[in-house]
């Protein structure tokens, strides 16, 4: 068998087998909002932690991370123990508070004590923002990937595995809902899991398990020296570049706590002591897999060829890992190679099918549940209606995600979710902290923190190197930045904060103070929460 | 299901946050055992959540600020930087164990406590 026939066979079962589990979890019993939207809540912690980190460890890390690490060093570690300790924030202040206040959507935790029609607007806004630039990565990722296993840099083809890639996803979304998705990400993170212990070990193998060799190969290999494995080899140049670095570090570690569709998968599990218990699975699962990615990515630095002309360098990193897999099994040409160039692709393909249809879901609830169904029904909306409106959603998304990747090509999928984490940190966190933790909070302090945040952050990308002025930038002909950071989140997080603020002691709202007491006790002792539907 | 009707007080018309107003969640939050449950909870996540972020930051800061210190080899190849960032890991792994032992000693019986007594008052 040639090795496009084996990448091909090992694509499509991927897909079979992630169909097959959507139409299984379509026919038992997924008629009501609950069962769309929160699997039943019937998800075990367990279960529940295995599909967190599913959602979690997405192209972002499997690809990205491991190709920052190759091509800057010690620099890209960084996204690792960002992307890890932000757990912390999301176990001890949010999740199970959480779970014991809110229903479907991230909004239902603001609407429980706030004006509903605003609150929801601009919760809704903002879930589907931050969902579109995750989106946009795992997009960037499927490119990629595509580029490399048909060896070929055509656009058109790149482009029609985009648009394939979407199709499936609005097929999961729209058939599966929220039990076919958490099983998809259950059977992903298994095989990602697995795929990672092989080629950290093979990689290790080569080296005979010496780590500090390991390093020192790569410090060589590069060419860079001992500079390879200290801080500051991409973030150290300026002064500039290192508030650069640390407003990427606040980012991440304060992003977690805010992503939508992480939020959501607390909804899946029939009490907060559960979501307690997922959270500890994923930073055990999520944790043990950053510590591959270091091994990974600090592999290809040593075992392949990362220089400026290098495929690894042309694809932005994102190809180090698959490049690495097919290098411990033999390199280029051999038939072990190509088996593990084959496997690693299909993981990295199961990956982003499975981390795209969990974003897809949590913003196609979100239009449906706050948007459609209170906002513009006023709660009048069938249950039918609503879950009929999330899969229209679910297209309409999915379509202007496929539409965004297509010029985005050329940069970095862990770059491109960092700043969706920017996204979450400044427009979601303060709105969720401010709510759990301040009576005094009320609507305008919501909707303030949210569109500030978001807005704050929007525009100052907008106007970065990210956008325009740079060799990487989504435009190239023109130049119109003027903010000099990549990401943005030390400016526009505490913007999220500030406005909360400013907005919550300049409005009065004894309603919502009073509600405060309700929420209080609910979220603290889960009294009157949300329970799971038995079928 | 309940036997008293969760009006909303009179001056909360025209206020369209999500129809409850349960006056059982008034009489919870003045019990010694919620206070207790908020206390217990919060003795344990104000410091940590302090602690966590501030070693974390710490960990940044010297990555740009402290190369020198950083880039000191401990053994090998090995060098301060890789000990340090490997030290995140292990602080958040046992952060969060602490944390769910912390809640499961201290903090659980006493909140479930509250949730039966919700549920009695419900359905009395």
């Amino acid at each position: 068998m040639s090795s496009q026939t084996l990448t091909a066979v090992l694509f499509i079962a991927v897909v079979v087998v992630t169909i097959a589990i959507t139409f299984w979890a379509s026919r038992s019993g997924q008629s009501g909002t609950t069962d769309y939207y929160a699997g039943g809540r019937n998800f075990s912690g367990f279960q529940n932690g295995m599909a967190v980190s599913g959602d979690y460890m997405s192209a972002a890390s499997f690809l990205g991370i491991s190709g920052l690490i190759a091509l800057n060093g010690y620099d890209g570690f960084l996204y690792s123990i960002g992307f890890l300790v932000a757990w912390l924030v999301a176990l001890l202040l949010v999740a199970e508070l959480l779970r014991n206040s809110g229903r479907y959507t991230m909004a239902d935790q603001l609407a429980f004590r706030m004006r509903q029609r605003p609150v929801r607007t601009a919760a809704a806004t903002s879930t589907v923002v931050v969902s579109i630039f995750y989106l946009l990565a795992q997009m960037v990722g499927a490119g990629a990937l595509v580029t490399l296993l048909l060896d070929v840099q055509s656009d058109s083809l790149k482009a029609l595995t985009i648009v394939g890639v979407g199709i499936l996803m609005i097929f999961y979304v729209t058939v599966g809902g929220m039990k076919g998705t958490t099983w998809v990400q259950i059977v992903k993170a298994v095989l990602l899991m697995s795929g990672t212990v092989l080629i950290t070990v093979l990689v290790l193998a080569k080296f005979n398990f010496n780590i500090s060799d390991m390093l020192h190969t790569a410090s060589t290999n590069t060419g860079k020296g001992e500079a390879f494995l200290q801080p500051g080899l991409k973030y150290g140049v300026s002064t500039t570049s290192k508030i650069d670095f640390l407003s990427l570090g606040l980012a991440l570690v304060l992003g977690t706590a805010g992503l939508p569709h992480i939020l959501i998968r607390f909804y899946t599990v029939p009490s907060a002591k559960a979501a307690r218990k997922s959270v500890l699975w994923a930073i055990g699962l999520i944790g043990s897999f950053y510590l591959m990615t270091l091994v990974l990515g600090f592999g290809a630095a040593a075992l392949l060829d990362t220089g400026a002309d290098s495929k690894v360098a042309a694809s932005g990193g994102n190809l180090a890992s698959p490049l690495l897999a097919e290098e411990v099994g033999g390199g280029a040409g051999s038939n072990g190679g190509a088996i593990l160039l084959a496997l690693i692709s299909a993981v990295a393909f199961a990956t982003i099918l499975a981390v795209v249809a969990g974003l897809t879901l949590t913003s196609a609830s979100s239009v449906a549940h706050d948007l459609y169904a209170t906002v513009f029904k006023r709660g009048k909306a069938s249950e039918k209606d609503e879950v009929k409106v999330a899969r229209v959603a679910a297209f309409v998304i999915g379509g202007i995600a496929i539409a965004l990747a297509i010029p985005a090509q050329k940069l970095n999928i862990a770059f491109l979710v960092a700043l969706a984490f920017a996204v979450a940190a400044s427009a979601n966190l303060p709105s969720l902290l401010y709510n759990l933790f301040w009576k005094r909070f009320n609507t305008r302090g919501a909707v303030w923190a949210i569109y500030g945040g978001l807005t704050t952050c929007l525009v100052l990308v907008f106007f970065s190197p990210v956008v325009s002025g740079s060799e990487t930038a989504l435009v190239t002909n023109h130049d119109w930045h003027w903010f000099p950071l990549s990401n943005p989140g030390i400016i526009s997080i505490p913007a999220g904060f500030i406005l909360g603020w400013l907005g919550t002691i300049t409005s009065k709202e004894p309603e919502a103070e009073d509600r405060y007491t309700e929420l209080e006790v609910r979220a603290f002792t889960g009294a009157g929460a949300e329970g799971a539907i038995l079928h | 299901m309940s036997t008293r009707s969760p009006a909303p007080a009179p001056e909360h018309r025209g206020h369209d946050q999500a129809a409850r107003h349960d006056p059982i969640y008034d009489e919870l939050v003045q019990t010694e055992e919620f206070k207790e449950v908020r206390r217990r909870t919060g003795v344990f996540t104000i410091p940590a959540t302090a602690i966590f972020l501030g070693w974390y930051l710490l960990y940044v800061l010297m990555s740009n600020w402290a190369h020198g210190f950083m880039s000191t080899k401990v053994f090998g190849h090995v060098n301060v930087a890789l000990i340090f960032g490997l030290l995140q890991f292990v602080s958040t792994f046992l952060i969060a164990w602490l944390y769910a032992r912390h809640m499961n000693n201290h903090v659980d019986d006493l909140a479930h406590g509250l949730d039966v007594r919700y549920n009695e008052e419900k359905t009395r």
